[in-house]
């Protein structure tokens, strides 16, 4: 029986079973465990559960140094933000050194942060900058979009022996949903189709998941039938599943937060022009924040992020293409 | 307070801390012998460790079987003290199959864990995260091991330093940092980039932010180095936390090979002392305090070894090197399409 958990929820509790489970995981970074009545602390000890300075580039290397040598660290790093102080660490260092050793080394770390705060946090504390990442060989970044993801991406990724970004939505913390009881592991590399459908193939990441899943419920009142695809992971990408949708389908709409030159629906977009080309019956359609910093102020704020409205816009336009084609 | 006697080093360990100085000498000498023998062998970037060679092999006399070495970018002194194959270092830097690492990271990223030598980085300072990193894995898996750091006089204006040594120091990790301050930071004197040479002041000071032991040491008597770095390596075993040691030498190579655009070969410039500030009696001062020489001529002068001993070492290791230099030109390129290995663990 699956248990009602909240997001939060669901990766915390990966977190602690994955530190029950093996002892080479260690957990930690600033204002986490600070008092010895900390269940983390309390479970696994101050050994294992540590505090940290605001000291991001030591964070991050220290964690690709302990993981060099036989641990399994998840390191906290609360907003995606706070890594661009130690790019260094994420994108030239994790990534390149088991490479650069002819494969002698292994860096099988976390790093866990989220993003995507769109709630008046304004320009540096909001943003979507997964597409920095998962163009880096070398590193996996997932991107779960409902607590049984959550969970079972945040096992996967303390297990997997590479340098993981794990970045959680912040808009999403709150939500709850069915997780599956003991053991659950979501693979990298697989996409999930969130709905089925045969008119439109909708690809979506992070937040826009829900938000594509409302706009195809309303598109589906109007006799249009949309397929919702959550790739989960963006590095490995599970580009055959979103290619056999479009061959069903023949219409593709790419739905992300960040901005259209730094997302991923344009490199989804790319993959499909190359393999899925012949499927198209509609050129694609990306359906991206603004390429604008991220506003304050509401209405700002709203007006550059994708919503339901852009979706089903977007949809009814790669479909009437093809009645003029 | 009594001073605590130095362990008395064997004439046998003497002799083999003399002979790893001479291994690297030699193995450095052949690297820039090859840039002029076989022009394009080399490729990128080379750093070289000449004049290091007391700082080093002092350093890594003190540690155990399974302590680490973690350094920077100028990076093959320390595998040769560890006992990494010559050979196997050769044939990485000249980019061949036989290579430490396949080919895959030259002369800035050699890599032999086996040899507790986990691996380096090729950006300046990032590498003190690392083996920052490697003392919280011995210190949350109680190995007993002790970790040392060596990094340069660059790398200690950059702010992976100040974070590591902080959390080093608050978490009492078992590490060893060993500033190795040889002058110049790339081409640039540190009398025109580090606050405390400006002031006139020891870099050890810089321990002081984080209220842990700093000293200096005259990084050309490698037996001052030994004793130094000795005390720190024991207090960090005992759980006491990390030390900040400066080790004063002159790095006797330029930074590193000159930066060309293929076709153009490359070699060794000038050291910059010379090339860019035109000392050149600086430069001739230091080479007159040669590590090497200090240390031949105090295990002369100790018995340790006669003249024609010490000239039988020196014959040898160059007859070492000659093998190295042969093996790996003779080594085979390694397959093209072997480059999409090793990406994933």
């Amino acid at each position: 029986m699956p248990r009602e958990m909240m997001y939060a929820e669901a990766m915390a509790t990966a977190i602690t079973e994955e530190m029950t489970r093996d002892s080479d995981v260690i957990f930690y970074g600033q204002n986490l465990g600070m008092t010895d009545r900390d269940p983390l602390v309390r479970k696994f000890g101050k050994n294992r559960v540590r505090i940290t300075p605001i000291s991001e580039t030591a964070e991050m290397g220290i964690a690709v140094g302990a993981a060099m040598s036989g641990l399994r660290p998840v390191v906290e790093l609360w907003m995606s933000e706070f890594m661009l102080v130690a790019m260094g660490q994420l994108l030239n260092e994790a990534p390149r050194l088991r490479y650069m050793s002819g494969g002698q080394v292994k860096v099988p770390l976390v790093f866990k942060a989220g993003y995507g705060f769109s709630a008046g946090w304004a320009g540096q504390h909001s943003n979507c900058i997964y597409h920095t990442m998962m163009g880096i060989p070398g590193l996996k970044v997932a991107l779960p979009s409902s607590p049984a993801d959550a969970k079972g991406l945040m096992t996967s990724a303390i297990r997997d022996n590479n340098p993981v970004m794990y970045l959680h939505h912040y808009m999403l913390m709150l939500d709850k949903g069915p997780v599956p009881e003991g053991e659950h592991v979501v693979p990298f590399g697989v996409a999930e189709i969130k709905r089925a459908g045969t008119d439109v193939t909708i690809v979506a990441t992070g937040w826009m998941v829900s938000k594509s899943l409302a706009a195809a419920q309303i598109l589906a009142k109007e006799g249009i039938s949309s397929e919702v695809i959550d790739p989960r992971t963006i590095a490995p990408l599970d580009i055959e599943t979103i290619v056999q949708s479009v061959k069903k389908t023949g219409h593709l709409v790419l739905v992300d937060q960040a901005p259209r030159h730094a997302s991923v629906a344009a490199i989804i977009a790319g993959e499909v022009a190359e393999h899925g080309f012949h499927y198209l019956k509609a050129p694609a359609k990306m359906v991206t924040a603004m390429d604008t910093s991220v506003p304050y102020s509401e209405p700002l704020e709203k007006y550059i992020l994708p919503n339901e409205e852009k979706i089903i816009k977007a949809v009814k336009s790669v479909l009437e293409k093809e009645q003029v084609k | 307070m009594r001073k605590r006697k130095q362990e008395k080093l064997s004439k046998d360990r003497l002799i083999w801390m003399y002979t790893q100085m001479l291994r690297i000498r030699e193995f450095e000498e052949r690297i820039k012998r090859t840039f002029v023998e076989h022009p394009g062998v080399i490729r990128g970037h080379t750093h070289l460790a000449d004049g290091a060679e007391a700082s080093i092999v002092g350093a890594l006399a003190t540690r155990e079987k399974n302590d680490l070495a973690m350094p920077s970018y100028r990076c093959h002194g320390y595998p040769i003290v560890l006992g990494t194959s010559l050979n196997k270092m050769m044939a990485e830097i000249y980019g061949r199959k036989d290579g430490l690492c396949g080919g895959f990271g030259g002369s800035m990223h050699l890599c032999d864990p086996e040899h507790n030598f986990p691996g380096t980085s090729g950006i300046i300072g990032q590498a003190i995260a690392h083996a920052t990193g490697a003392a919280l894995a011995a210190q949350v898996k109680k190995t007993g091991q002790v970790i040392y750091c060596f990094f340069g006089d660059g790398a200690s204006k950059q702010g992976a330093f100040y974070e590591s040594l902080n959390m080093a120091a608050v978490w009492k990790l078992p590490i060893v940092y060993i500033l190795e301050n040889n002058q110049y930071q790339v081409y640039t004197h540190v009398s025109l980039e580090d606050a405390n040479a400006v002031a006139g002041d020891p870099l050890s000071q810089k321990a002081g932010a984080f209220s842990i032991p700093g000293v200096t040491v005259d990084g050309t008597d490698v037996l001052k180095v030994y004793e130094v770095v000795g005390k720190a390596v024991k207090r960090a075993r005992a759980g006491q936390g990390p030390s900040l040691i400066e080790s004063k030498f002159y790095r006797f190579s330029a930074h590193g090979n000159a930066i060309t655009v293929p076709p153009v070969p490359t070699q060794f410039p000038e050291h910059e002392a010379i090339e860019t500030y035109g000392r050149k009696s600086e430069y001739a001062a230091a080479r007159a305090r040669d590590p090497i020489l200090l240390f031949r001529k105090k295990l002369k002068s100790k018995k340790i070894f006669s003249e024609q001993a010490a000239k039988q070492i020196e014959e040898s290791v160059r007859t070492e090197l000659e093998a190295t230099v042969q093996f790996a030109l003779a080594s085979p390129f390694p397959k093209p399409e072997e480059a999409t290995k090793h990406v994933y663990a």
